[in-house]
């Protein structure tokens, strides 16, 4: 395995390299899967059948999620960039912080969604709500699965240190988590502001 | 005893119950041999534990023609039962069940792992790389794929067979109308199978990205590659949505939402615009493909560059983009009005414009070429004249005026016959034999091959072409008998008549294989056909690390200009090479999905859950292993040693 040092430690080897240009490939597939669930979201705009509507939208639990989110996207840039400087201990913290932050965003958004069953919207209530629950849970879902990742790469770098390796994961790990925190703000303005307007 | 009742089939019949036995035994014989040979450990660690891509390859490829002959008998068996006006060989639930299997798996069980199978094996000889950029990964795609295909196979003899088309629109194929699960083994094979082409998108797209040889620039690349490129990325934009769409259709049956309902808000038009935008990019990730082997033959055997490169290159890049802008022409008479349908009727036209350009290079290829009749090149030949049909009759389908006459008639099934057959078959059987030698070492034989090719590419003609007629006259398809006074019945017979003489011909294909592998010489060299690209500089079959010492390119045509200008290919000295290791996790993991989505099926939720946590499990796993997992390295000696005898017995 070459390593080359004039780059960083996640870029060192031509097989990070390569494992960096394949995720973003796989964030355009992302980005797919993504526009099609907003696509149909708009398309079942107001086909709310015999169900509510967006009346049950509420702010408060919206504005704490995009204020976990959004902080915790900044939070993972500032252990991307104490991996950099070769800090690990700073970089771990900030990766539970980043973790932290998504279990707050999570819990609230659980929360969301039996308000939401309480209210009587259910996913089987109307084609309107099965696609809101479908678009907010597969965000919900990549969370979750996130947190998970998340920490497995704590685990791992904590055993093994700061190798190219765990490196590499941990720089792809923030770019998924970044690209979590641009579809959250697709949600809150064209889901949640759109629908409260 | 309650549990096991809904692996009952709904509506079985003699043949079904035939089938079952036919399953049980041939499982039981496969078992029986390997245990009797000792062949358990050599198929787990030489293919099932695999990550080399030419393996991989080769595994695709004999699933796909495992899935042709499925695809065949179905098509003999609808052809059969069209043969004669209400004839009663299947009745309309059996006709439904066997022609919605006819056309899923031919598309996405035969065509796709045949043209993964081409991929796998040539794009990274043909780019002058080890293997892949994820070897692993390409491991789970294969693997994926593979359990997609074996759940939709067991569908009619555990459960009950998918009965609402390959299209499986709404509301039709609800609940309500198609309560077998049958519907649901659609949507879980198809949604395992589809993830599986995703991954391999991913992989092959930064493979041609990243992995290309020193010097080899990207319009410099073999044409075959450069369709790869386009081809991946379709995949990567299209089959997201695909997942959406069969994940909102399962949710549907599975656990009452309202997606595709017709009250409560719900919208069953839904289902056809998400899968026709998903539906008609992916007859373009077929024929994509294939036009990229068609440039590869015809030029290797018209003993000619081939003509305009770049217009070439940018004729499937228009395709490619115009492929994502048609799909309503799918559906012109289900009422999008007037405006709608003509913007899609004029796109879809518009597409005629790149497909001719590329239509005139061959042309123009052939012109002055000293061509020599090979059966790859016989296949690619009748590929012109007969696509032109298709083709043609296509524009003819696309006025979305005149289409209120041809939709959902004979014609539309003709049309698209007469554009995948000669469009995507042909090439794929013409890439198999063309580069065969390259994958085992031995040539298939030309005799043999040019009596398949003459029986296929008369009978298909035979089979299909009265349909344009009969379809014209008003016969619909997914119609599984029609009366004597309609007077379809004399073409029609003449059309299952064709449909014996294609089956035959496909046997003879079959019979080549067979016959090739035991009596045809194996000191064939590296380059049989003097052809250009870089896969024929290595040995056939091709060693596990490809090239020795990576190839240094300078032209689009690397290996030609080696031979005939004398260039240095390989000025390098050879060194230590990296491998991944083998593994079993993919394959581990693949069979807990086919678990997963096998009781999704049947609403077994726990266990599904249970499989779930299972695959997480084998991530979470391998996330771990890979940071003491290195591969290893095949040394100088062994390579020089490798070399000297492959390329020794081939000259």
């Amino acid at each position: 395995m070459k390593i080359d040092n004039s780059l960083p430690l996640e870029y060192s080897t031509e097989e990070n390299r390569l494992k960096i240009l394949g995720f973003w490939i796989f964030l355009a597939a992302e980005i797919a899967l993504f526009a099609t669930l907003f696509a149909t979201y708009f398309a079942y705009q107001g086909r709310t059948g015999n169900g509510p509507g967006t009346e049950i939208f509420e702010i408060t639990p919206v504005l704490i999620n995009t204020f976990a989110l959004l902080t915790s996207s900044f939070t993972i840039g500032l252990a991307v960039n104490a991996m950099r400087l070769g800090n690990k201990k700073a970089m771990l913290t900030f990766l539970g912080l980043t973790l932290a932050l998504g279990l707050v965003f999570l819990g609230v958004e659980i929360k969301e969604f039996f308000t939401f069953v309480h209210e009587g919207a259910t996913i089987q209530t109307s084609g309107y709500l099965s696609i809101l629950f479908s678009t907010l849970g597969t965000h919900g879902a990549h969370v979750s699965l996130g947190f998970f990742w998340g920490l497995f790469i704590i685990i791992q770098v904590s055993k093994y240190g700061l190798t190219p390796h765990t490196a590499n994961k941990a720089f792809i790990f923030s770019l998924y988590w970044h690209f979590l925190d641009v579809v959250w703000i697709f949600i809150f303005s064209f889901v949640y502001l759109k629908g409260m307007m | 005893m309650e549990f096991f009742e809904r692996f009952a089939v709904p509506h079985p019949s003699f043949a079904i119950y035939a089938s079952m036995v036919g399953i049980a035994l041939t499982s039981l014989a496969i078992v029986v041999g390997l245990t009797y040979f000792k062949k358990w450990g050599y198929l787990w660690r030489e293919w099932i534990t695999t990550v080399d891509h030419k393996r991989i390859g080769i595994m695709y490829i004999l699933a796909a023609l495992i899935m042709l002959l499925r695809g065949l008998v179905d098509a003999v068996m609808l052809r059969a039962q069209l043969a004669i006006p209400d004839n009663t060989i299947l009745d309309s639930q059996h006709y439904n069940e066997v022609f919605s299997a006819h056309g899923v798996i031919m598309i996405m069980f035969m065509a796709m792992p045949f043209l993964f199978g081409l991929m796998n094996i040539v794009t990274p000889l043909q780019i002058g790389a080890r293997d892949v950029a994820f070897p692993r990964l390409n491991a789970i795609s294969f693997w994926l794929f593979f359990m997609g295909a074996m759940l939709f196979n067991i569908a009619f003899v555990v459960g009950g067979a998918p009965d609402a088309g390959w299209t499986s629109y709404f509301p039709l194929a609800s609940e309500e109308f198609s309560p077998s699960v049958g519907t649901n083994y659609y949507m879980m094979s198809l949604q395992l199978s589809g993830l599986g082409t995703l991954m391999t998108g991913i992989n092959f797209l930064t493979t041609i990205f990243r992995m290309r040889a020193p010097g080899l620039k990207l319009m410099q690349l073999p044409m075959f590659t450069w369709a790869m490129l386009v081809t991946n990325v379709l995949i990567i934009a299209v089959f997201p949505l695909f997942a959406v769409a069969l994940a909102f259709g399962a949710m549907d049956r599975m656990f009452g939402t309202q997606f595709f309902t017709i009250g409560n808000g719900g919208m069953d038009m839904m289902w056809a615009n998400l899968f026709w935008v998903w539906g008609h990019p992916e007859v373009y990730i077929l024929i994509l493909p294939a036009f990229g082997i068609y440039s590869e033959i015809i030029s290797t055997f018209a003993r000619r560059n081939l003509y305009g490169y770049k217009s070439m290159v940018a004729s499937m890049v228009a395709i490619t983009i115009l492929s994502l802008v048609v799909w309503a022409h799918h559906f012109y008479t289900m009422g999008q009005g007037v405006l709608a349908n003509s913007i899609f009727s004029i796109a879809t036209m518009a597409i005629a414009v790149p497909t001719g350009i590329k239509i005139f290079n061959w042309l123009a290829t052939l012109r002055k070429g000293k061509i020599e009749f090979t059966t790859p090149m016989l296949w690619s030949l009748a590929f012109i004249p007969t696509f032109l049909i298709g083709g043609v009759t296509g524009v003819m389908l696309a006025m979305a005026s005149a289409d209120f006459q041809y939709h959902n008639t004979m014609f539309l099934v003709a049309h698209f016959h007469y554009t995948i057959i000669p469009g995507v078959v042909y090439a794929f059987i013409a890439g198999l034999i063309y580069w065969w030698p390259k994958m085992f070492g031995f040539m298939l034989n030309e005799k043999i091959g040019k009596v398949s090719f003459w029986l296929v590419a008369i009978f298909f003609n035979v089979t299909f072409f009265p349909m344009f007629i009969t379809g014209l006259d008003g016969q619909a398809r997914r119609m599984y008998t029609y009366s004597e006074e309609t007077g379809f019945g004399p073409l029609n017979l003449i059309a299952s008549i064709g449909a014996i003489g294609l089956a035959l011909g496909f046997i003879v294909l079959a019979y080549n294989i067979y016959w090739s592998t035991r009596y045809m010489p194996r000191n064939i060299g590296s380059d049989p056909w003097n052809a250009r690209s870089l896969e024929w500089s290595i040995p056939s079959p091709v060693p596990v690390y490809n090239f020795a010492t990576l190839p240094h390119v300078k032209s689009s045509q690397a290996f030609w200009d080696a031979k005939t200008k004398g260039h240095n290919l390989f000025p390098d000295k050879v060194e230590e090479i990296h491998m991944p290791n083998n593994s079993g996790v993919p394959f581990i993991m693949c069979v807990i999905f086919f678990i997963g989505a096998f009781s999704l099926i049947f609403d077994m939720i726990p266990l599904a859950i249970a499989s779930l946590i299972g695959v997480f499990a084998c991530m979470a796993y391998r996330s771990f292993e890979a940071n003491h997992d290195h591969g290893y390295h095949i040394h100088v000696k062994e390579i020089e040693e490798t070399e000297e005898r492959l390329r020794g017995a081939n000259k």
